[in-house]
């Protein structure tokens, strides 16, 4: 091959690179988790005292899972887009406070309890001031119910069936094109069946 | 009614381009002579015709937003009546549809500036740059027109507008879009000589001399743009950074490395008359990585903290009018390139030879960057799976190439063109060799801590420091009058070493610390103490604010009072972060507003770092670009 053609050769391959990629959303990122029943878990929930929350209460519903914390700048990105959404009651979305107490924080070390106090205040504050889109909120204190699910990044949602199967997942801030576009219709056909 | 005659006048751009990009280079086709003169000559009054337009459509949505007319759909979505004026007009290019325009306006004044100071060249040559030029902006006209059109009205109009993402309200990136802008187009107007060159089989010195001062400008702006992105992350993201190693940032950063790799070659075909292929390729790979550095951009295929302006739709047409204007051109060049007779010889140790190595490594750094910025998307296209590069990755690979890229601009600006003896090189630049080694084993002594990292990086800037100043004093002292050239080269490579020191005080010497401060909370980074005093409740035109005021004291003594603040704009739901900043000759004091920590919010998450040598990278950058401006505005290329 003559050596003049190589640039051309090497263009040629990053175009039909840039094509393929073009169809891609970054941010979709699959999961071997779809198709699959959510991990089952029992958490305490943010309204207080010892009420807790687990996937299988929501049984013969369909309803969405959103992975937040008051820490994630992304998530005030995305929160009045969800709580707008949540206006329209329908589908119920339940939060999951995720890691809300951080490693690098002070009151990380102290006894459960008092985290969870302090956790739930904070979410509660941050609730108050920029809506409340959720039915409930569950604290995932330690992050296990986060591993089993695969969270990637936070905010993450996930859509789950009458069954408790997980239909979809999305890494990063919804927009309401993409809950118009995909999550709505997927919503409606789950309900249907 | 204005904003429908700025489209009317885009699209008589487009109709206007499209003369302008085939009549001239069909001109240069034709047999006969009187047709030729007719058509050639076609090129200068089309040219400025589709300025005028363009121009005028440009001005005719500065209208738009400076009058608040929210029956715009794109005014109603960039600006709001609250936004200061300044920022209004800013706003133009603050969204993806005047952005595509302002780049339009600047290759559309561009291409006047080659009408211009394009006196002294043959009209066939004149008419093939304008013409190529003016075929490129018949894409990005029709682009516009087609899928970014920013006149579209919105009825019923909005009572008013969301106004400019917060991040943008700045002074700094009021002008880094126009700067970078400048510079990607400039890259046209090199790549628009090379692509002349190619079609008229003339490669030749004339070609080269030609492309110089244009690549050069070109360069300065992009230096300048990048410079600015840089310092506004700096300041604004609140994160204490300069890189990010963002696809953003890179890809600002591969047409710049190209262009310094051709500035450098081009000098060689000039002057010796070889690399005529390479230098080439450099032109067409300048422009080609702008237009990829728009697509990744625009086209939303990479996520990046730039992404508030992506539209998949519209990656589309911007990789179909990439594949078109780069597959031709490359095609070209194939089929041309051969017949390019090949220059002088080379000696294995001689000024070409040290040219054409750094341009290699330049090449090579940036094929680096390039393939780390699209790697994920090469994997997931092959179902590999979802992966990012972060800045490991480039640290890793780019530094080891840019090291020897640096190290070697002394050398090769001392050694003689043609033929030039290793031992001589050598012996002449012993003393910079040695000072800058000395220096350098003993200077992190007195900053704080040795490390080889820091005195390795000390070394390097401190030889091409040294090495610059050794050769200005060499020539100062001879006689006979300096052109503004050498002025100009030395000063861009005393901005490098200036660039290289600043970046290895920073990363070996800063200093962070994360803190909960409530007023009169201290934090200590020795020598300096911070307090925090008070904090306050301001209001902005457009935004509310607490604004922390943090003393800063040394020896007991207040210094400076720094005044970060955490605003939240009232038509978004994100806070912004201004960081307080002093700023010493060798270093700043950074503090950055966290986060409320409690409902009172009298507790809160700070930042303070101590950041040594940053004024330097700005400082370095300013050198490169001042240096860009000497060489640009040398007499010989004004003849």
């Amino acid at each position: 091959m003559k050596k003049v053609l190589i640039p051309l050769v090497l263009f040629i391959g990053l175009v039909v690179f840039l094509a393929v990629g073009l169809k891609r959303d970054p941010r979709e990122i699959p999961s071997p988790l779809i198709g699959k029943p959510a991990p089952h878990f029992t958490l305490f929930t943010l309204e207080g005292g010892d009420a807790k929350f687990s996937p299988s209460d929501m049984q013969g519903q369909v309803w969405m899972l959103n992975v937040w914390a008051t820490w994630c700048v992304a998530c005030r990105e995305e929160h009045p887009v969800l709580v707008a959404f949540a206006e329209k009651n329908q589908v119920p979305i339940v939060g999951l406070s995720y890691k809300e107490i951080q490693p690098q924080d002070p009151a990380y070390k102290a006894p459960f309890d008092e985290k969870l106090k302090l956790a739930r205040e904070r979410s509660e504050v941050w609730l108050k001031r920029h809506g409340n889109p959720y039915v409930t909120s569950v604290m995932d204190m330690d992050g296990r119910v986060g591993i089993n699910y695969g969270v990637y990044g936070v905010p993450e949602t996930y859509v789950i069936d009458k069954a408790g199967v997980i239909r979809y997942k999305f890494v990063g801030a919804v927009s309401p094109a993409l809950l118009a576009e995909k999550i709505l219709p997927l919503i409606a056909e789950l309900n249907k069946s | 009614m204005i904003p429908e005659l700025g489209h009317f006048a885009l699209i008589l751009a487009a109709v206007v381009a499209l003369m302008q990009g085939v009549l001239p280079i069909a001109g240069t086709l034709v047999r006969d002579a009187q047709t030729q003169v007719t058509l050639q000559s076609l090129a200068r009054p089309t040219a400025a015709l589709q300025f005028v337009l363009v121009a005028f459509a440009f001005g005719a949505l500065a209208a738009a937003f400076l009058g608040n007319d929210f029956s715009v759909q794109y005014v109603a979505q960039h600006s709001n009546s609250l936004l200061p004026k300044p920022y209004q007009f800013a706003a133009v290019w603050g969204g993806h549809e005047g952005s595509l325009l302002l780049w339009v306006l600047l290759l559309s004044l561009w291409t006047v500036a080659v009408v211009v100071f394009s006196r002294s060249l043959p009209l066939d040559m004149v008419a093939r740059v304008i013409g190529v030029l003016g075929l490129i902006s018949v894409g990005f006209l029709l682009f516009i027109l087609t899928t970014s059109n920013p006149f579209e009205r919105l009825l019923p109009a909005a009572l008013d507008g969301r106004d400019l993402n917060p991040l943008l309200q700045d002074p700094g990136l009021v002008i880094h879009p126009p700067m970078l802008y400048m510079g990607y187009v400039g890259m046209a107007v090199a790549f628009a000589f090379a692509v002349s060159a190619l079609m008229s089989g003339r490669l030749d010195a004339a070609w080269a001399r030609w492309s110089r001062p244009w690549t050069v400008v070109a360069w300065m702006f992009l230096t300048f743009g990048i410079g600015l992105g840089s310092w506004w992350a700096y300041y604004e993201l609140g994160w204490g950074g300069w890189w990010f190693w963002d696809p953003v940032e890179n890809a600002s950063l591969m047409p710049w490395l190209v262009g310094t790799a051709l500035i450098h070659s081009l000098m060689v075909t000039e002057k010796r008359g070889s690399f005529k292929a390479w230098t080439v390729l450099l032109a067409i790979a300048a422009f080609s990585l702008s237009l990829l550095g728009t697509f990744l951009v625009r086209s939303g295929v990479l996520t990046s903290v730039h992404a508030f302006a992506s539209d998949p739709k519209r990656g589309v047409f911007i990789l179909i009018f990439l594949a078109v204007v780069v597959g031709s051109s490359l095609t070209l060049f194939a089929w041309r390139a051969p017949r390019v007779a090949l220059g002088g010889r080379m000696a294995l140790v001689s000024r070409e030879s040290f040219l054409l190595a750094n341009s290699v490594l330049l090449v090579v750094a940036t094929a680096a960057v390039l393939l780390g910025t699209i790697y994920p998307l090469i994997i997931d296209a092959l179902n590999l799976g979802k992966l990012s590069v972060g800045p490991p990755y480039f640290n890793a690979v780019f530094a080891p190439l840019l090291v020897p890229t640096v190290f070697l601009i002394i050398p090769g600006s001392v050694a003689r063109w043609r033929d030039a003896n290793v031992r001589e090189i050598a012996f002449k630049l012993r003393w910079a060799f040695a000072s800058a080694l000395g220096l350098a084993l003993v200077l992190p002594f007195a900053l704080g801590a040795w490390s080889i990292g820091a005195a390795f990086g000390l070394f390097l800037g401190l030889w091409v420091a040294l090495g610059t100043a050794q050769q200005v004093l060499a020539r100062v002292n001879k006689p006979g009058r300096i052109p503004a050239s050498f002025w100009g080269q030395h000063l861009a490579h005393f901005g490098m070493a200036v660039l290289v020191i600043g970046i290895t005080g920073v990363k070996s010497y800063e200093v962070e610390r994360d803190v909960r401060m409530q007023i009169g909370d201290v934090v200590t980074i020795a020598p300096y103490t911070f307090r925090l005093n008070s904090l306050d409740e301001v209001r902005g035109p457009n935004y509310k604010a607490v604004r922390a005021d943090v003393q800063v004291l040394r020896n007991d003594k207040i210094i400076e009072i720094l005044q970060p603040e955490k605003r939240r704009y009232f038509s978004s739901a994100m806070p912004m972060t201004e960081a307080g900043i002093d700023s010493g000759f060798m270093r700043d004091l950074y503090v950055s507003l966290g986060e409320p920590l409690d409902d009172a919010r009298t507790e809160w998450s700070m930042r303070v770092y101590y950041k040594p040598f940053v004024p330097w990278l700005w400082g370095g950058v300013v050198l490169m670009v001042l240096g860009g401006l000497l060489a640009a505005l040398d007499r010989r290329y004004r003849k």
